[in-house]
């Protein structure tokens, strides 16, 4: 259905070439295409304006590489400036104090509470002592949610629930932190509006109470145009130190981002990719350049991959193709091995223009797919698993049955395995990269 | 009774202040200075200020596109008044508020996370209750912590029985229960909550599905309504939101919320154009009573 930018701008600037460098008026028509883009993908107008004056010097006067066409080279100047933008400092948390404090602050229903759980989790993984302090008294049962995100966590939290006043919470919370040997107070605070000023001067005193290391906007990636407004008051009143962009895990281009890395100066620390408590990432600014243009986002991807792939597993797995002994057990394995990658919507909206395949195809993602068919390998014997040509109908039907599922989908699984299998075989000369440089190529 | 109406339009007019400055103040500003600005320019000011407002670069040009051409000349209060009309014939046409008439009448409240679907249950169910109709809660949310606590809470502000069970259990459970109880009670009006989820995810809009199946088989014709909520300072991923919930359960009505005096709410606009869904409620601000029936002239009075 859409196109995707890098090839529109492939078409627009295929005349360039000869014309020795890029131009004004030849990459004209590209920069409207880029602005047009930026504002679907719900940058703020005003941020948009200045990006397209920046791409164009960037882009004026620039000879046309060789080993690059005028629409690549066009597509690298945006994506760089682009990333550029969005990140550039280290954007790692500054963890001053003793304990250090780090305040959330954000809209209503910006995501705040799971956030700081998340937040609380994932500092607690890396070896600290968080300590979580609920301080929104003014959403129905806000205490009580992050009293069980708490304890689901497991970090300990503390006891809001007598208090009438957000200050005596942190006056009192930040005593027993020091007494409990907590290194770090993650403080959640009650959804606000920049505009209200009452509300505004609350968290004023807060921060004066707290003298916070870190203060940061949690904010909805679906954000429209009102988000340079809204985190340009955060900052303004109260100064924030950086940004956790949340509900990433959607179809959001969330050009949101670019508006408030822009207007507050403020890099984007991290966002949540999903509803569960380990759903929250480090930020990588070319991934999301990648994905404000719609032009996914290849290299993460990549690096991923190679994290993921358990060299000594698939150096044995090489060994059994060679051999021809791959198993439906192998086969397992290497679904685990994609799962780590992350979820499968994340990990194909990272290859270029598959948001524009989705929907152009209606595709539809099941991530219990895995879930299936690793339930179907468990139902087998292992006798099952090695040689699958003794699955004859009886058996099939009871691996259904274990496994809950159709025997349709039994006979699917055994026919993809089959099929990968031959393909294997051919494959058995793949090189010294063997079956990683195979998935690699796939995705 | 007149008094009332007033004041209803003033908390509106307040709520929209900030999108009516964006929209219009600098074309406004224009009109006055009277600087020798092309229309050509003006035109362009307008198109700026209405994708500022989150009305969509599609939804944007074509209102512009189509002032261009009826406009002949210039004639600022003829503009102003083509304007209005412009987005009134638009949101004219999804301006039907929710008639409560079935009883019971079923209400399924849907949206993704944090767009304030429990708060407008709330605000939906006082309402109700000042009507004079019995009504009661179902807390399908058993999936966020604390979600059946809060709903809970808004049943003994409103003073409406809420039917649950514990966290992490079958949403469908929950929904059969309520409507059994609901029959037996002979309650008015039913309004189900359901977990907040991403319109992406296959599973979760598969739940809803079947859901909806539940309440289907347990009282045909029902769920009467499918209301989706959709927050106001969302940008165009809103669209999607609505598309992909309407293909799923099928979408009867939109209820706007926080729409709160900050300079949001144009997707309104676009929605209206693109999917042609009833508009039935806007939420303008804290207050129980901020929860109103959504009026198109009322609207576009106070945004133009």
């Amino acid at each position: 259905m859409f196109e995707s930018l890098s090839d529109k701008f492939r078409k627009i600037l295929k005349d360039v070439r000869g014309q020795g460098s890029l131009s004004e008026s030849n990459i004209q028509e590209a920069l409207k295409e880029v602005r047009l883009a930026l504002l679907e993908a719900d940058v703020s107008f005003t941020v948009v304006k200045d990006f397209v004056n920046t791409v164009k010097e960037k882009a004026m006067g620039k000879e046309v590489l060789e080993s690059l066409s005028p629409g690549q080279q066009f597509t690298k100047v945006v994506h760089d400036e682009l990333t550029a933008l969005l990140g550039g400092e280290d954007a790692s948390l500054e963890l001053k104090g003793k304990p250090a404090v780090i305040m959330m602050v954000g809209l209503q229903g910006s995501g705040k509470t799971t956030t700081t759980a998340k937040l609380a989790l994932h500092l607690r993984s890396k070896g600290r002592r968080p300590y979580i302090v609920p301080a929104d008294l003014f959403r129905l049962a806000a205490v009580l949610q992050l009293k069980k995100l708490a304890s689901e966590v497991k970090v300990e939290c503390f006891d809001s629930t007598n208090y009438k006043k957000p200050s005596d919470i942190c006056r009192e919370a930040l005593r027993e932190a020091s007494l409990k040997g907590h290194d770090i107070v993650l403080v959640d605070t009650a959804g606000r509006l920049h505009i209200d000023n009452t509300l505004m001067d609350e968290l004023k005193d807060l921060k004066e109470i707290l003298n916070p290391s870190e203060i940061l906007f949690v904010a909805d990636s679906m954000t429209g145009q009102d988000a340079v407004n809204t985190a340009k008051g955060f900052n303004e009143s109260i100064g924030i130190t950086g940004v956790v962009l949340t509900k990433f895990d959607g179809d959001a281009r969330g050009g949101a981002a670019l508006s408030m890395r822009m207007t507050t100066g403020q890099p984007i620390k991290f966002i949540g990719t999903g509803e569960k408590v380990d759903c929250l990432e480090v930020f990588h600014p070319a991934r999301l350049a990648g994905r404000i243009l719609d032009m996914g986002d290849v290299l993460t991807l990549i690096e991923k991959a190679q994290t993921a792939f358990d060299e000594k597993q698939s150096k044995e797995l090489q060994k059994k193709l060679k051999k021809d002994q791959f198993t439906l057990d192998d086969f397992k394995d290497q679904l685990q091995q994609i799962k780590k990658l992350g979820s499968l919507e994340s990990i194909l909206s990272m290859v270029p223009g598959f948001d524009a395949l989705k929907q152009a195809k209606d595709i539809k993602i099941d991530e219990k797919e895995i879930a299936r068919v690793e339930a179907i390998i468990n139902s087998m014997t292992k006798a099952e698993r090695a040689e699958t040509s003794i699955l004859n109908a009886s058996r099939r039907q009871r691996i259904a049955r274990g496994s809950g599922t159709k025997v349709q989908d039994v006979n699917k699984l055994i026919k993809q395995y089959e099929d990968m299998r031959k393909m294997m075989k051919k494959l058995k000369g793949a090189g010294p990269r063997g079956i990683k440089g195979l998935f690699q190529k796939w995705m | 009774m007149f008094k009332k109406l007033k004041a209803g339009f003033e908390s509106l007019k307040a709520g929209l202040a900030r999108t009516h400055n964006a929209i219009m103040g600098s074309v406004e500003s224009a009109f006055n200075l009277n600087n020798g600005e092309s229309r050509e320019e003006l035109f362009e000011r307008l198109e700026e200020s209405l994708i500022t407002s989150d009305v969509g670069v599609k939804a944007s040009m074509e209102i512009v596109g189509n002032l261009r051409t009826r406009l002949v000349g210039w004639d600022t209060n003829k503009f102003k008044e083509y304007f209005r009309e412009s987005i009134y014939d638009i949101l004219k046409e999804v301006e039907k508020p929710l008639e409560i008439d079935k009883n019971p009448f079923v209400i399924m409240v849907l949206g993704v996370n944090g767009v304030g679907k429990t708060t407008t249950i709330g605000k939906l169910a006082a309402r109700y209750k000042a009507e004079g109709k019995s009504v009661l809660l179902a807390a399908g949310d058993t999936f966020r912590a604390a979600a059946i606590e809060q709903l809970e809470g808004w049943g003994n502000r409103v003073g409406c029985d809420v039917i649950r069970q514990a966290q992490g259990g079958d949403p469908g459970a929950v929904i059969f229960d309520a409507i059994r109880a609901a029959q037996s009670r002979r309650s008015d009006v039913i309004i189900l909550d359901t977990a907040g989820r991403l319109h992406t995810k296959v599973n979760l809009m598969e739940e809803l599905k079947k859901v909806q199946r539940v309440v289907s088989r347990e009282m045909p014709g029902a769920p009467h309504e499918n209301l989706l909520v959709l927050d106001a300072s969302t940008g165009q991923n809103a669209i999607n939101q609505a598309k992909l919930f309407d293909e799923a359960v099928g979408v009867t009505g939109i209820a706007l919320t926080k729409l709160d005096g900050t300079a949001k709410g144009g997707i309104i606009v676009a929605i209206a154009k693109e999917m042609k869904i009833p508009i039935r409620f806007i939420g303008v601000g804290e207050t129980v009573d901020d929860l109103k029936d959504f009026d198109a002239h009322d609207f576009v009075e106070a945004l133009i």
